[in-house]
């Protein structure tokens, strides 16, 4: 009686009517997505090119489009906004060179560590460097504005190194500067790019940007660290086994077999480190609101403040220049790490490689079956 | 049962989708209605709420019971909205069409919002409109309209403590009236290993020295910037002077204070430079703390910067002469008078002065300075001057005064030609 239910409505079900319901049910979430998505992005570039001053809707007579101007006004290197942008630019430069490769590397090295079969309380130290991310990014930066202030925990500790600490959070001077003594004067005091001189694209993360650095490192590496144990979870004994066999000792294991294995993570690591990192606000919000000097300002932050303080154009339009970057970003790491080639497959090519590795692992299957 | 079914989701779908699309669609319609800045200024029955960024408790509630009185005597419900970020919640209510009728504005958001056209200009017609100290007239004034009341100010004054003053082997007499009296007291405290003077390291603070050495960032007219005049390089040499000499030092370098007041508060410093809102500070923070205020000592001349809110009524409220009704009873003598004693503010009419020197015998130094203060430049865009100059201020100890107001003038003068 089942199966002739079951056969009867799948018969009833054909084309017409089942192309109607496929379109019932996808209609609410189009029309969400339509409405939380894609109308706020249609809008906000709408307000980058317009002059919109904020009352009323964008959509009215009284709005006028401005061309390019938001624009122009924020990359072409004259004025306050583009200084400003220039060095915001600048810190969130050095803030993704310094975080991402590092969190990387101590997301990884985490992972291997807690790994280890021969470790002990492997799951208490899981959980210890995975607290970090489950916290919020509020609390920790009141935290961080504790430890790192002028006569902070931090400087405490670095004064019994007889290290006298900077003022942490309000200390400007560029890392790079202090490192190389460099100084605004001569070929460094000329040069304009986005409105600022190779001195002060030279002279590094401030140390107020340091601090966030640490900070940025110490909270997402835990939450990469969990994707990276997922994978080596996945690689499994046998491999390393064949490698010992082969005798392989424990950095060859690592580097010739291990990492290329978890390539992919890598990948899905870094990119999500990238598009992170270039996104950087509530630190910022809450810590230092840009200062000092501007050195720890973010494109992030300066689209909020620039709207905010009534030029909803520049703010809308440095929103979509931070866009442009990610995407950039995230385009030449592709390139880089070659990812590009996989998926510039066709789908036939596609096809035809699962099809192989299907055939190839029923091969391997039945040579296993045999083995045992 | 299954057809019945699908019929449901189906009508489901789309009434769903007839109530997004209805909730885009208001966001799309032009409603510009009342955006003229002459609505007429009759009071009708429609409720009004007023957004103010309230300093704590005693002023929320100080406004609310106010407010509430004047609603039982009007007829005319309100409600206040005590906002802790005003400008963001301002700003979402003048996107949505749907401000407040009443909210705290300060003058740079004056001119911005009224730039934009948000703002209802009704200060010409207030009948008390000469009662209002001057320079705060002018400060609410945008494009030769005078836009909203003045809701009360603050100058800045010279707050000394009184304890380590003495500590100092300093009497009354060595109180400074003169930038080379506030050096000699300077090195005097030095010698006795204390910290002189401290103040945050903003324009905010440093540019009254600008205004004792007789300059302003801007001209009379608001027309020109006159940020790098001999005056203004004059004043900020002097608190470099200050800074290099060791008495005085920003708040921030005294064990990362927050701002002049809590340095002062906590003792790391003799004398500051703050308004009257340091007394509030003082009172719950730091109760064992013996001060006096005193005037700015006077470089070329005498000198001090302001700053106020006003009660700013926005373009689309449904009830502008309501509003507007509330605003004066807002601004009476009296109820500033009252408004003070709760929260501690200094009234923004002359007629009340007297009364508050009597009730604040200590304070009357934040109301002399209202006869010469100054006000920063307010025109749209000069917010961000302001920014770039905090962001400048810090390393003045390093940097040429010079070269940090040469490059503001050019911004200045850019944001004026803007505005």
């Amino acid at each position: 009686m089942t199966v002739t239910a079951i056969s009867s409505r799948r018969r009833r079900g054909a084309p017409q009517g089942q192309g109607v319901a496929g379109w019932v049910f996808v209609t609410p979430v189009v029309i969400i997505l339509g409405i939380f998505l894609v109308v706020p992005i249609v809008m906000a570039l709408w307000v980058s090119v317009s002059d919109w001053s904020g009352s009323g809707s964008p959509f009215t007579s009284q709005v006028h489009f401005v061309g390019a101007k938001n624009y122009t006004s924020v990359l072409n290197g004259q004025g306050l906004t583009a200084q400003t942008f220039g060095l915001a630019v600048r810190n969130n430069l050095y803030y993704v060179l310094y975080v991402v490769p590092l969190q990387t590397a101590l997301s990884l090295f985490l992972a291997v560590m807690v790994s280890r079969r021969a470790m002990k309380g492997r799951s208490f130290f899981r959980m210890a460097f995975y607290f970090p991310s489950v916290t919020s990014s509020v609390a920790i930066t009141v935290l961080w504005l504790f430890l790192f202030s002028g006569s902070g925990v931090v400087n405490k500790v670095m004064s019994y190194l007889s290290i006298s600490g900077p003022d942490w959070f309000n200390d400007p001077n560029g890392v790079g500067t202090q490192l190389f003594h460099l100084k605004e004067s001569g070929w460094l005091a000329t040069g304009n790019f986005l409105g600022i001189d190779w001195y002060q694209w030279l002279a590094g993360p401030s140390v107020a940007m340091s601090a966030f650095i640490i900070m940025a490192i110490f909270t997402t590496s835990g939450t990469f660290m969990l994707l990276f144990i997922a994978a080596l979870q996945n690689i499994g004994e046998d491999t390393e086994e064949a490698a010992l066999i082969d005798g392989a000792d424990a950095w060859a294991r690592f580097r010739y077999v291990t990492l290329p294995l978890l390539r992919p993570t890598l990948y899905t690591v870094i990119t999500l480190g990238l598009i992170g990192t270039w996104q950087i606000f509530d630190q910022i919000w809450i810590g230092t609101h840009g200062g000092p000097a501007y050195t720890t300002t973010t494109p992030a932050y300066m689209a909020y403040d620039t709207a905010f303080s009534g030029n909803w154009g520049k703010g809308a339009a440095i929103a979509f220049i931070l866009f442009g970057i990610i995407i950039v970003m995230t385009l030449v790491q592709r390139l880089i790490l070659g990812e590009a080639d996989a998926t510039k497959m066709t789908r036939k090519q596609l096809r035809l490689d699962r099809a192989q590795r299907a055939a190839s692992a029923a091969a391997a299957e039945k040579t296993t079956g045999r083995a045992r | 049962m299954r057809k019945s079914r699908i019929a449901a989701i189906a009508a489901l779908g789309t009434a769903a989708a007839l109530a997004l699309s209805a909730c885009g669609g208001s966001g799309f319609s032009s409603s510009s209605a009342g955006a003229s800045g002459t609505a007429s200024a009759s009071a009708n029955t429609t409720p009004l709420t007023i957004l103010i960024g309230s300093s704590g408790t005693a002023e929320t509630n100080a406004v609310t019971s106010a407010v509430s009185a004047w609603s039982q005597k009007s007829g005319i419900q309100a409600t206040v909205i005590a906002s802790s970020n005003l400008e963001q919640d301002a700003a979402k209510g003048f996107a949505a069409g749907k401000p407040a009728d009443i909210l705290y504005t300060s003058p740079a958001d004056l001119a911005t919002w009224a730039k934009a056209g948000n703002m209802y200009a009704y200060g010409d017609t207030l009948p008390n409109k000469s009662d209002f100290y001057a320079p705060l007239v002018k400060a609410f004034t945008y494009n030769n309209q005078f836009y909203c009341a003045p809701k009360d100010f603050s100058t800045l004054a010279l707050e000394i403590n009184t304890t380590m003053w003495q500590k100092a082997g300093l009497t009354n007499a060595d109180i400074p009236t003169t930038w080379a009296q506030l050096d000699a007291v300077g090195q005097k405290i030095k010698a006795k290993g204390m910290v002189p003077l401290t103040f945050g390291p903003q324009i905010e603070r440093v540019g009254a020295f600008m205004a004792q050495a007789g300059g302003s960032l801007v001209s009379a007219d608001g027309k020109t910037a006159t940020v790098n005049s001999a005056a203004n390089i004059a004043g900020l040499t002097e608190v470099q002077k200050l800074l290099k000499d060791g008495t005085a030092a920003y708040s921030n370098t005294l064990h990362n204070a927050g701002w002049g007041g809590e340095a002062f508060g906590k003792q790391y410093a003799v004398m500051t430079i703050e308004g009257n809102w340091i007394t509030g500070a003082m009172q719950t923070d730091y109760q064992n703390v013996k001060y006096k205020v005193v005037q700015l000592p006077a470089g070329a001349q005498k000198g001090t910067l302001e700053y106020t809110n006003c009660w700013g009524i926005t373009a689309k409220s449904g009830n502008v002469g309501g509003a507007e009704s509330l605003v004066q009873y807002l601004t009476s003598t009296n109820q500033q008078l009252a408004f003070a004693k709760a929260f501690g503010v200094m009234p923004s009419v002359q007629s009340a002065k007297a009364q508050w020197i009597k009730d604040n015998p200590a304070m009357a130094a934040f109301v002399d300075g209202a006869s010469y203060a100054q006000n920063l430049p307010s025109m749209p865009g000069a917010a961000a001057v302001i920014t770039d100059f905090d962001q400048k201020l810090p390393s003045l100890a390093t940097t040429s005064p010079k070269s940090i107001l040469d490059a503001e003038q050019k911004n200045l003068q850019a944001a004026i030609n803007n505005g």
